[in-house]
């Protein structure tokens, strides 16, 4: 039952530490086993990371000058968004992208992590900590540092960079940015609000002062890297970190299918919620919105879970997926990729519309946990459960 | 079964605003700040929450009067949201979950100093040149801090207002820069034309003002140096306007379809006719110089409602007090409006209130309704010296009765964001 203003995912721009660009995503997601993925532990010991690959900057971004107003955080979005418009074929048409809309989902970009540290160590020395931080930040800091912090300057970057210019929405939350970001998207889409949309996140892990903001709740694991499903309490808090950057080309089936575009899958459902934890009211709201897969029997699934690794958090989800979609095959992508925040939910849906497309049976990331697939998938169906709040489910179908 | 009069010219249904409340640095709540602006009160001082001494800038139009748990901007936020929506609520005879969906525009956060001071008070000593982080990690190792990152979660806000008004769904948190409550608010306006709710509850604040977030904009030189006296300082449209005021405040708006609005017997206060918006790719900080992003922001805000720009009687102009963005504008203005621009009223909020930044597009929206309500123009003050390069009806320094039925209220930011709203008292 095809509509015209179905949700198709036309382009995807993905860069994990498994590699740049859908190629190395979807060999992947082909290969016979996923082995131990890219994972740094001596940087930010005990905390293990999954790395960003290396990038040629300069293929996304060609300017210099654009490339040093940027911090990683957010070159890394400026080029997954390259990558995902040059995926759709609408990189060089200018038209289309003067009039596309936008939803970036953002948290904050990265802190001079030396002044900081130079203001609080003269501090420990002064009593009038006050004054001494106006002086400092008066004269260390850099004007344009502001710039590459705040979350709505990915968004403007990638107007800058790419000409994006239909419109630009950045969300915030951490998860349920991603979420909300691609929800909005679908919907203004469904109901005729636009007719193509680019959509994702970015989120840099290489960071101390990111990593700061967890560990407020020991959610980092710590130690060497483990499969998803398999850590424990014995190592921190269950959480590993990933560089991602996800972006999607969505449009509507008409505007798609007018240009010729390649479908790589159709967004079917979507839905984001929130609330209370504790009891079974976490189990009692996945289980409403894995409510949304309209189906009988899930042997043709597979479930791209965005869980987190909090060991908790992830032990209940996988308890409702495996009762709620009894026969799907479970791939928890966060153990391969890392922990990508705002940009976890987009980048489930970018793993899974190149799955559904290349018709790949994906290995194992965690073979103790997760059965191999007999055959490719035709459905999809893509969660993230916020680290402390928000979850989301997505359904998609191959094209 | 739906009556043609809740469509609009494209068939959509009628976004009606039922409840506002408002904080600003004049006062809390829609009467005081409504009674101080159209008396052409400033609430610009000095700034008292943190030393000034050895700053350029030393104003602001900060919120010092609501009581907070803990000084940071997350609990500062939270606070001013939750008041301006509790009246919203009552002006909208709500009561009990609100079981709609949650828009809020709210600051980007980061931890607060006193926080990095106290992680290193109880950190070991510097090993090696720059390692504050890997000691602040260590010290949370031994003793984690849920307190410290509830409050530098993006989410953190929203999460609280959705618990204590019922809110349904998933909250969307945003930030357009200076737009982001104008965004907030199409957001809102899209949802219900949707037809996916019925309902929606729009919130736009910011507590966010700090030693570094005024430094910050310090060093961009976009803040007004103007120091005393401090009610001066915002002077929109004028010839020595050199900056912005930074400001704090919030703002809610009840939205709700017209038709379900009439079915309940609720007030219509005003109707949110049109929303546009446009995409900059000039520069992170500056407009494209012909203003080709905000002019096509302010007509497609017009041709989203369906009108041409003879329908408008106001404008509620972003007017920040800066240089370029008050000729910027002006000149959009001028080429959407033509010669009629000069004889249409045109004020700044901010000469008296200062930019309210994340909560600006909305505090602005409920004034321009408030306009239209009670037939007042609320003036630009400190407007002793014109700019002669831009001729605008500015209302000077003293309130005028007039009765637009048509407002455009416009928001523009950095990283190229622009959003116009126009607004109207009636349905069609």
């Amino acid at each position: 039952m095809k509509s015209d203003n179905d949700v198709v995912i036309t382009g995807v721009g993905i860069v994990t530490c498994l590699g740049v660009g859908k190629e190395a995503h979807l060999a992947f997601l082909s290969g016979a086993q996923a082995g131990v993925p890219q994972i740094e532990t001596e940087r930010f010991k005990p905390y293990p990371v999954h790395p960003m690959p290396e990038i040629d900057w300069s293929q996304q971004i060609p300017k210099r000058g654009d490339q040093r107003q940027m911090e990683n955080w957010q070159r890394l979005g400026v080029f997954s968004a390259g990558l995902a418009l040059d995926d759709a074929g609408l990189k060089e048409d200018a038209d289309a992208c003067a009039s596309m809309d936008m939803i970036v989902a953002a948290g904050g970009g990265e802190r001079d992590i030396k002044v900081d540290s130079l203001i609080v160590d003269e501090a420990l020395k002064r009593n009038d900590r006050e004054l001494l931080l106006n002086e400092k930040l008066t004269t260390e800091l850099r004007p344009t540092l502001f710039l590459a912090q705040l979350s709505n300057l990915m968004a403007g970057n990638i107007s800058i960079v790419h000409k994006v210019t239909g419109s630009s929405r950045t969300f915030m939350g951490e998860e349920a940015a991603g979420i909300s970001a691609v929800e909005t998207a679908f919907h203004r889409i469904k109901a005729g609000q636009s007719s193509h949309t680019l959509v994702g996140g970015a989120f840099v892990a290489e960071r101390a002062d990111i990593l700061l903001l967890v560990e407020g709740i020991n959610a980092h694991a710590t130690g060497e890297w483990q499969p998803l499903w398999s850590r424990s309490d014995e190592s921190g808090g269950g959480m590993i970190l990933g560089s991602v950057g996800a972006f999607l080309v969505l449009e509507s089936r008409a505007h798609a299918e007018k240009r010729g575009a390649h479908i790589y899958a159709v967004i079917d459902a979507i839905e984001g919620d929130r609330g209370n934890r504790k009891d079974d009211r976490l189990e009692q709201r996945l289980t409403r919105l894995t409510g949304l897969v309209d189906a009988e029997a899930f042997a043709e699934t597979v479930v791209f879970s965005g869980a987190s690794g909090i060991v908790d958090l992830s032990r209940r989800e996988r308890n409702v997926l495996e009762t709620r979609l009894s026969g799907a095959s479970i791939r928890g992508f966060g153990g391969v990729t890392g922990h990508g925040m705002e940009a976890q939910f987009p980048l489930g849906l970018a793993l899974a519309a190149i799955s559904l497309d290349g018709k790949t049976k994906v290995p194992a990331f965690d073979a103790d946990n997760e059965k191999p697939m007999d055959a490719p998938a035709t459905r999809a169906v893509v969660t993230t459960v916020g680290y402390t709040r928000g979850e989301g489910v997505a359904v998609l179908s191959a094209a | 079964m739906s009556d043609k009069r809740f469509k609009d010219h494209l068939g959509r249904p009628i976004v009606a605003v039922t409840g506002m409340g408002v904080i600003t640095s004049l006062g809390q709540g829609l009467e005081d700040n409504w009674a101080a602006l159209t008396s052409g009160t400033s609430g610009i001082h000095k700034i008292t929450r943190f030393p000034t001494d050895t700053l350029s800038t030393r104003i602001s139009g900060t919120v010092d009067f609501i009581t907070l748990p803990a000084p940071n901007a997350v609990e500062r936020s939270y606070a001013f949201a939750r008041e301006t929506t509790k009246e919203a609520l009552a002006q909208a005879g709500l009561s009990g979950d609100f079981e709609g969906p949650l828009f809020l525009a709210a600051p980007p956060v980061e931890p607060e100093w006193s926080d990095r001071f106290a992680l290193a008070d109880r950190s070991l000593p510097s090993q090696r040149e720059g390692d504050a982080y890997d000691r602040f990690l260590a010290a949370l190792r031994e003793r984690p801090d849920p307190v410290f990152l509830e409050a530098v979660q993006f989410g953190s806000i929203s999460e609280r207002l959705a618990d204590t008004f019922g809110t349904r769904g998933l909250p969307v948190t945003l930030s357009t820069a200076c737009a982001s409550g104008a965004t907030a608010i199409q957001l809102g306006v899209e949802a219900i034309r949707q037809g996916r709710t019925d309902k929606a509850l729009v919130a736009a604040t910011d507590g966010s003002v700090s030693a570094e977030a005024l430094i910050r904009f310090s060093l961009l030189s976009a803040l007004s140096t103007q120091n005393d006296p401090p009610e001066k300082a915002s002077k929109p449209f004028s010839k020595e306007r050199d900056g912005f005021v930074i400001a704090e405040g919030a703002a809610t708006l009840v939205l709700e379809s017209l038709e379900s609005a009439i079915a309940r017997g609720a007030k219509v206060l005003g109707i949110i006719k049109g929303l546009g918006e446009k995409a900059d790719h000039f520069h992170r900080t500056r407009s494209s110089p012909d203003g080709g992003p905000a002019i096509a922001t302010i007509r497609a805000a017009l041709e989203d409602a369906g009108m041409d720009e003879s329908g408008i009687g106001y404008i509620n102009a972003h007017g920040t007090s800066t240089p370029e963005n008050d000729k910027m504008e002006y000149g959009s203005m001028l080429a959407v409006f033509g010669d009629s621009l000069k004889d249409i009223p045109v004020s700044s909020n901010k000469s008296m209130i200062g930019h309210t930044l994340t909560a600006a597009g909305a505090v602005e929206a409920v004034f321009s309704i408030q306009t239209m309500l009670t037939g007042t123009l609320p003036p630009t003050i400190n407007y002793t010296n014109p700019d002669p390069s831009i001729m605008l009806d500015v209302v000077p320094n003293v309130k005028r009765d007039g009765a637009p039925k048509a407002v455009l209220s416009n928001s523009f930011g950095f990283g190229g964001q622009n959003a116009s709203l126009v607004m109207t008292v009636e349905p069609a």
